[in-house]
C-alpha cells in the first residue's frame, strides 16, 4: 500500500529525515517510536504533504502512485489521513459543516454524489458512537475550546467519517488521560479492517497496549535504527532509547 | 474660500426655527464656531496621522432634500437581523420614518424618543445632557452638533431593565447622493438601569453620501449598556462616527463595532471611567476590500481606581485596502488597580493591503496591570495544512480560515440574533457558494 524508499527531507537547511525506507501493507499496524527530535512527526507530516518540508531524495508511493507529486488535499482524497498531534482550532466553523465539507470533497474525488446535511446527520449518528461523543459536538466550532482529550477524540471522529485507507496517528496519546486514551484506541481498533492500514507514531509504549502493532520501528536521528515485532516496544519500555542511540551513533 | 467655511454658509442658510428651545440654537451656534476655529483635521494631527479626510473636506455635502421615501418595510427588513420584536426606529436619509418603524409599546417605565419628541416631552433632559459628553473640540463632533436635525434619545430610569433591544436603522436611498447626514444619539442609563442598543448604518443605492454620527452614552452607577454598531454604508459613502461614553461607579459598558462599508470611514469609541469598579469592553471587527479605508480609534480613560478595560479588534484586509487601529489607554495617577488589556489583530489577504496599528498606553499610576498586543499576518500555514489534509482544497481552506479569523471576535457578541446574522453575512462573503 505505502512504500517509502530512502526518503530524505529537510526543513530549511537542516536535514531531518536521512534516508527512511518502510513498507506498509493492507491490514497492517506499524508503530513508529523514537526519542524527541528523532523525526517521527516529520515523517508523519511528510507523508500527509505538509508544505513546510522539502523532500530532497528518495520516493514515496501509495497504491503505486507517486505521493510526493500530490498536494495535501489530493493525498487525503486518495485515502491518507493524519491525526494531528496539535489539532487546529477553527472558531466559527461548526464540526458538522467542516466534516461534511471534507466528506463531500472525498466523495466528489471518488465520483460519488455529495450528501446533504440531513443525509450527513445519519452518517454522523453512527460515527459519533465510535468515539463516545454526542450530537451537540457537531454544533461546536472545530476544536475551539476543546479539552486535549476532546481534540484527540475529534481527530478519531474525523478519521471515522473520512474512512481512510492509511491512517497516521501522530502522538495521538500525548496529553490524554487513561479514559480518553482507551476511547481513542478503541475507536482506532473499531476502524481497523483487512483493507486499511495504520501507522501509530508515539514516544511511549503505553498506547501500544491498546493498539497492538504488527511491526515496530525505532527512529533516531532521522533513520530507522531498529525494526521488529510488538515485543520491541516492550523492550524499549524497559531499556529506554539510549542503547539504540549508541548503536545508531556507531553506525553513522 | 476654505472647505470648512462652506459649512458656515450652509449653517447660516438654514434658519433656526424660533419654536426650538433656546439651548439648542445656542449649542449649534457654539458648535459651528468651534468647527470654524478647528477646521477639518489633517494628517499632521497625531490622531489622524494615517487617515486623510481630504476626500470629505474637499467636497461640499449639502443637507439632504426632504423627500418622501419609496423604501418599504421589506427593504428595511434586510437590516433587522430577522427580528421584528425589537424596538425599531428607522431613519431614512436622516429623517425619522414612523411608518417604517415598529415601535413596540414599552412595557417598562423608560423613554425612547426622537429628538422632535424629546424637545416636546423632555426638553430639560436634552438641555442638561446634549453635548456634554462629546465635546465640540473634535471637528466632526462640532459639525454633527451644528447640523444635527434628528436623532434618538433613550432614558432608562433608576433600576429599570429594558429587556427588549432598541434598534436604530439609519438607511439612505438615492436622494442622499451628495448629501451629509448628522444623526445624533443620546442614551442615559440611570443608576442600576440596563439596556441594549443596536445602531445599524446601511444603504439602498445611496451613492456618495456622508454620514457623520455622534452618540453620547451616560452609564450610571451599577448600570449596564450593551451598544452595538453595525456600519454597512454603501461603497461610495463616507462615514465618521463617534461614540462617547461616561461610566459611573460599578457600571458596565460593552461596545462592539462592526464595519464593512464606506470608501472612507472613521469610527471612534471612547469611554471615560469616572467611578470605581467599572468594566468596559470595546471590541470590533472590520473587513475591507478594494480601495476601502477604515480607521478605528478607541480611547479608554481610567480616571477612577479598580476598573477593568478589555479590547479586541480584528481586521481583514483584501485588495488595496488600508486599515488603521489606534487604541489609547490613559491611566490617571489616581486610577490604581487598573486592569487593562488590548489585543489588535489584522489579517492581510493581499499584497496591496496595508494596516497601521498603534496601541498607545499612557500610565501615570504605579499599581496597574496593562497589556497590549498587536499582530499583523497572513493565514497560519499549519491551519491551512490541517484543512487540506482533510481533503478540502486550498481556496476553500483559505476561505474557511479567513471566516474563522473573523468569527472568533464575533463570539464576543452577547446579543445572539445579531451574532448569528453577522456570522451569516461574513460566511456569505468569505465562503464561496458551491455545492457543499
Amino acid at each position: 500500500m505505502l512504500k517509502i524508499d530512502n526518503l530524505i527531507a529537510n526543513v530549511g537547511d537542516k536535514q531531518i529525515l536521512k534516508g527512511i525506507s518502510l513498507s506498509v501493507g493492507a491490514g497492517e499496524v506499524h508503530a513508529i517510536m523514537g526519542p524527541n527530535g528523532s523525526g517521527k512527526s516529520t515523517l508523519a507530516q511528510v507523508i500527509a504533504g505538509h508544505p513546510g518540508y522539502e523532500v530532497t531524495g528518495g520516493s514515496v508511493t501509495f497504491e503505486n502512485q507517486d505521493l510526493l507529486e500530490m498536494d495535501a488535499e489530493i493525498r487525503a482524497q486518495a485515502g491518507i489521513f493524519l491525526a494531528f498531534q496539535y489539532p487546529v482550532e477553527i472558531p466559527g466553523v461548526s464540526n458538522a459543516y467542516f466534516l461534511r465539507a471534507a466528506y463531500n470533497e472525498l466523495r466528489k474525488a471518488r465520483g460519488e454524489e455529495e450528501v446533504d446535511p440531513m443525509e450527513f446527520l445519519d452518517v454522523m449518528t453512527e460515527k459519533l458512537k465510535i468515539v463516545e461523543m454526542t450530537e451537540d459536538m457537531l454544533q461546536r466550532s472545530v476544536n475551539a475550546g476543546f479539552s486535549g482529550g476532546e481534540k484527540k477524540r475529534n481527530e478519531i471522529l474525523q478519521m471515522a467519517v473520512l474512512d481512510p485507507k492509511l491512517a497516521i496517528l501522530d502522538e495521538t496519546d500525548s496529553g490524554l488521560d487513561i479514559d480518553a486514551l482507551r476511547i481513542v484506541a478503541e475507536g482506532v481498533n473499531k476502524l481497523k479492517r483487512p483493507d486499511n492500514a495504520t501507522i501509530v507514531v508515539t514516544h511511549y509504549q503505553r498506547l501500544l497496549n491498546y493498539i497492538v502493532p504488527d511491526y515496530v520501528h525505532v527512529l533516531a536521528q532521522g533513520r530507522i535504527v531498529r525494526s521488529g515485532g510488538k515485543e520491541l516496544a516492550l523492550e524499549l519500555e524497559e531499556r529506554g532509547y539510549d542503547w539504540l542511540l549508541e548503536t545508531a551513533g556507531a553506525t553513522a | 474660500m476654505t472647505a470648512h467655511s462652506n459649512y458656515r454658509e450652509l449653517f447660516d442658510a438654514a434658519a433656526q426655527r424660533p419654536a426650538a428651545r433656546d439651548f439648542l440654537p445656542k449649542l449649534k451656534i457654539a458648535a459651528i464656531e468651534q468647527f470654524e476655529a478647528v477646521g477639518f483635521p489633517t494628517t499632521r494631527d497625531e490622531d489622524w496621522h494615517f487617515t486623510s479626510v481630504s476626500p470629505i473636506a474637499e467636497r461640499i455635502f449639502r443637507p439632504v432634500r426632504s423627500t418622501a421615501t419609496a423604501l418599504t418595510a421589506e427593504d428595511i427588513a434586510r437590516f433587522t437581523y430577522g427580528r421584528n420584536d425589537w424596538h425599531l426606529l428607522v431613519f431614512v436619509n436622516g429623517r425619522y420614518e414612523p411608518a417604517l418603524s415598529s415601535f413596540a409599546e414599552l412595557d417598562v417605565d423608560a423613554q425612547v424618543m426622537t429628538f422632535g419628541e424629546a424637545l416636546k416631552e423632555a426638553p430639560e433632559l436634552l438641555a442638561e445632557r446634549l453635548g456634554t459628553l462629546a465635546p465640540s473640540a473634535h471637528a466632526f463632533t462640532a459639525l454633527n452638533t451644528a447640523f444635527m436635525a434628528d436623532g434618538v434619545v433613550i432614558r432608562v430610569p433608576k433600576g429599570v431593565v429594558l429587556e427588549t433591544p432598541v434598534h436604530i436603522v439609519y438607511v439612505t436611498d438615492s436622494h442622499a447622493n451628495g448629501a451629509s447626514l448628522h444623526p445624533r444619539t443620546l442614551v442615559i442609563a440611570e443608576r442600576g438601569a440596563q439596556l441594549t442598543l443596536v445602531e445599524t448604518f446601511a444603504t439602498i443605492g445611496g451613492g456618495a453620501y456622508f454620514t457623520n454620527h455622534v452618540a453620547e452614552v451616560v452609564v450610571g452607577e451599577n448600570a449596564r449598556v450593551d451598544h452595538y454598531k453595525v456600519q454597512r454604508e454603501g461603497g461610495d459613502a463616507f462615514h465618521v462616527g463617534t461614540i462617547q461614553a461616561t461610566q459611573d461607579r460599578n457600571s458596565i459598558y460593552h461596545a462592539f463595532s462592526f464595519a464593512v462599508g464606506a470608501q472612507l470611514s472613521r469610527t471612534n469609541v471612547y469611554s471615560k471611567l469616572l467611578g470605581e469598579g467599572c468594566e468596559v469592553r470595546l471590541n470590533g471587527l472590520y473587513a475591507l476590500e478594494e480601495a476601502q479605508h477604515a480607521d478605528h480609534q478607541t480611547f479608554v480613560e481610567h480616571i477612577a481606581p479598580s476598573c477593568s478595560s478589555r479590547e479586541v479588534y480584528k481586521g481583514i484586509l483584501d485588495g488595496t485596502s488600508h486599515g488603521v487601529f489606534n487604541g489609547k489607554v490613559y491611566v490617571h495617577p489616581e486610577a490604581q488597580k487598573t486592569d487593562g488589556k488590548q489585543t489588535n489583530k489584522a489579517l492581510l489577504l493581499s499584497e496591496g493591503a496595508r494596516v497601521d496599528s498603534k496601541p498607545q498606553l499612557e500610565i501615570f499610576a504605579d499599581d496597574v496591570k496593562c497589556t497590549h498586543g498587536a499582530t499583523v499576518g497572513q493565514l497560519d500555514d499549519m491551519a491551512l495544512f490541517y484543512m487540506k489534509s482533510r481533503g478540502i482544497g486550498a481556496d476553500r481552506s483559505r476561505a474557511l480560515l479567513t471566516y474563522a479569523f473573523a468569527a472568533e471576535v464575533l463570539e464576543l457578541i452577547e446579543l445572539e440574533p445579531l451574532k448569528v446574522a453577522l456570522e451569516a453575512l461574513l460566511f456569505a462573503r468569505f465562503i464561496p457558494p458551491d455545492t457543499v
